[in-house]
């Protein structure tokens, strides 16, 4: 197998008194999308500012590409782009003039930089914008040439810090749809997010994060089977019905439950896959329960973490 | 309407430079490009050259018209003859805030941390933002200097020190650029509008509008060691326009002081600034 393009391995920083990371690891192989995800303060962004040079770690070491981030940070530079929390892209000039003026800004003569524009727009599905001044884009738009002015000289790693906060859901989706691009055509990604969704949607691996540490990491369909894997959802028609139900889950599913006050919903672990969709429905008809809708389904990343930390990833403490 | 992208594939990026001439050229070209986005900017926004332009027609009513008239000038000399060469070293000093406004922008939109991250000459943001700025600066001066001739300052002593008087202008605007880059960089956006209320008193404590021998003996004595008041006061000899300095030794040798100053800052602020950009995340 070859060296992983992202390597971290006992990362430290500390900020005043307290660590923002304390002893990170990560592996990231080419070409795969990775997700740090974990509530504000987990030390996501300090992870990508470090392999980013943008800081220097208190202690490990990471490399991109084989290069250390702390000693070789020119030669890093050569290989990274980079998309922070903010837009950087200005509102005054056009999208095309943009992606021109950092086009020039990476070195590239006036020419190759007018005629990378056009192909970046035409990529990230731009075109029809490119003459528009960007103070008249779409967030989803401003967040693309973002990602599109970062890739001009097509670079082997991409870093993106929060890629969709504040997008909507329309916006986000757009915003998806380039990272995926990216990841099919081979660059590396490192992401971080806050949204269960997102990673579960982009990544191959997800690290969870929490305290500057990593506390759990593997695909997603890894992390849930980390629940117990799979779980029951029984509606009810009627809140008053809850406690009936709930009764006949614990017997029938076997794993343990879950009750959100007032939903008229019952989640159950499950033990045995295999019988629990009919053994459920059988016990529920047999006690004169009138049950909605009963389905099976994933655990989900949100029932992963809370299981994991004690916290929901808002960092609220479960009930 | 769903957004679906085809595969977009890495490329071979370029080599960092390895030769002088080579980190060289690229150190120019960053800079001309980081200072060709101001360009643009003055181009689309036409409110900001009108407000280049008004700055100084309001200054020489207020200054040369409202309170010049309450002015006595000693030798019967007109008031505007002894306000303009103020006038030109307050715009430039007032200049410190136009660099630190553009600094902080930049850092606070994420821009600095986005330039740092690329193969890009270290010191190229920050020659580009002079440049910029020394060309704003050029355009200020070069009108205010038309406004003065409308009404009635000129030059006395030939064009050639005109170019010298303008050339210690920039050099003061020089210092003023890294004083502005090393604030820029340490001051949050939300708090720049301090530095005005900083800044305006200090270009009056000077011999901008009035000699400091007229003023209380501390208030002068601060006034006449003013890096402003240096300038000032060697332009107006440059000019042959009428100025009364002390007897101390900064008031009479204001040419020395004129590059001394400047000189001095620089040396302070330039590397204070280049490490900091150098260390801030």
């Amino acid at each position: 197998m070859s060296s992983p393009v992202l390597f971290a391995e006992g990362l430290r920083k500390r900020f005043g008194g307290y660590y923002a990371l304390d002893g990170f690891d990560l592996s990231v192989p080419a070409g795969t999308v990775c997700g740090l995800l974990g509530p504000n303060g987990a030390g996501k962004t300090t992870v990508l500012r470090i392999l980013s040079t943008l800081m220097r770690p208190d202690g490990g070491r990471a490399t991109v590409n084989g290069f250390d981030v702390a000693r070789q940070a020119a030669e890093v530079r050569n290989h990274i782009g980079m998309i922070g929390q903010q837009s950087t892209v200005d509102d005054i000039l056009t999208g095309r003039e943009n992606l021109a003026l950092w086009g020039r800004l990476y070195h590239l003569s006036a020419a190759n930089a007018r005629r990378r524009a056009d192909e970046l727009l035409e990529q990230f599905g731009l075109t029809a914008a490119g003459s528009k001044q960007v103070k008249h884009y779409s967030g989803g738009m401003r967040r693309r040439l973002d990602l599109a002015s970062s890739f001009i000289t097509a670079p082997s790693v991409m870093f993106l810090d929060e890629p969709t906060a504040g997008l909507d859901p329309r916006n986000r989706i757009e915003m998806w749809s380039a990272v995926r691009a990216l990841a099919l055509g081979g660059t590396t990604v490192l992401l971080t997010t806050q949204l269960l969704d997102e990673a579960d949607q982009l990544a191959d691996q997800i690290v969870l994060m929490d305290g500057g540490r990593e506390i759990a990491s593997g695909t997603p369909d890894e992390l849930k089977a980390r629940t117990g894997g799979d779980w029951i959802d029984v509606t009810v028609r009627d809140l008053a019905e809850i406690p009936a139900a709930a009764g006949v889950m614990a017997r029938t599913a076997g794993g343990r439950l879950q009750t959100t006050p007032g939903e008229n919903r019952v989640s159950a672990a499950v033990t045995n896959r295999q019988h629990a969709l009919t053994d459920v429905t059988r016990a529920l008809h047999a006690a004169g329960i009138d049950a909605e809708d009963v389905t099976l389904r994933r655990a989900t990343l949100d029932e992963v973490f809370l299981l994991l930390t004690g916290q929901d990833l808002e960092g609220e403490e479960a009930s | 309407m769903s957004l679906t992208l085809p595969p977009i594939t890495p490329a071979p990026m370029p080599r960092a430079p390895r030769s002088i001439v080579q980190r060289l050229r690229w150190l120019i070209s960053d800079s001309w490009n980081v200072a060709s986005r101001d360009l643009i900017h003055w181009i689309r926004q036409p409110v900001r050259l009108f407000s280049s332009v008004m700055y100084p027609v309001v200054s020489i009513l207020i200054f040369g018209y409202v309170f010049g008239n309450a002015v006595m000038v000693v030798g019967g000399w007109n008031y505007r003859e002894f306000l303009m060469p103020g006038l030109f070293g307050q715009s430039i000093v007032l200049g410190v805030g136009v660099t630190l406004v553009a600094i902080a922008e930049d850092t606070n939109r994420g821009v600095n941390n986005r330039f740092r991250t690329m193969p890009m000459s270290r010191a190229g943001y920050l020659a580009g933002r002079s440049i910029a700025d020394l060309m704003n600066s050029t355009l200020d001066i070069v009108v205010l200097m038309l406004c003065g001739v409308a009404v009635g300052w000129t030059w006395h002593l030939g064009f050639g020190n005109v170019l010298i008087a303008f050339g210690l202008l920039m050099l003061l605007r020089v210092a003023m650029i890294w004083l502005g880059i090393y604030l820029g960089l340490i001051i949050k956006p939300e708090n720049t509008s301090v530095v005005w209320t900083v800044l305006l008193p200090l270009t009056m404590f000077s011999d901008t509008f009035v000699s400091p021998q007229m003023m209380p003996a501390w208030l002068g004595t601060i006034s006449e060691w003013n890096p402003l008041s240096a300038t000032v006061g060697a332009i107006r000899e440059l000019f042959g326009n009428p100025g009364w300095p002390g007897d101390s030794w900064v008031s009479t040798h204001p040419m020395v002081m004129a590059v001394a100053w400047p000189l001095a800052i620089i040396a302070v602020f330039w590397p204070l600034s280049v490490r900091r950009y150098r260390s801030m995340s």
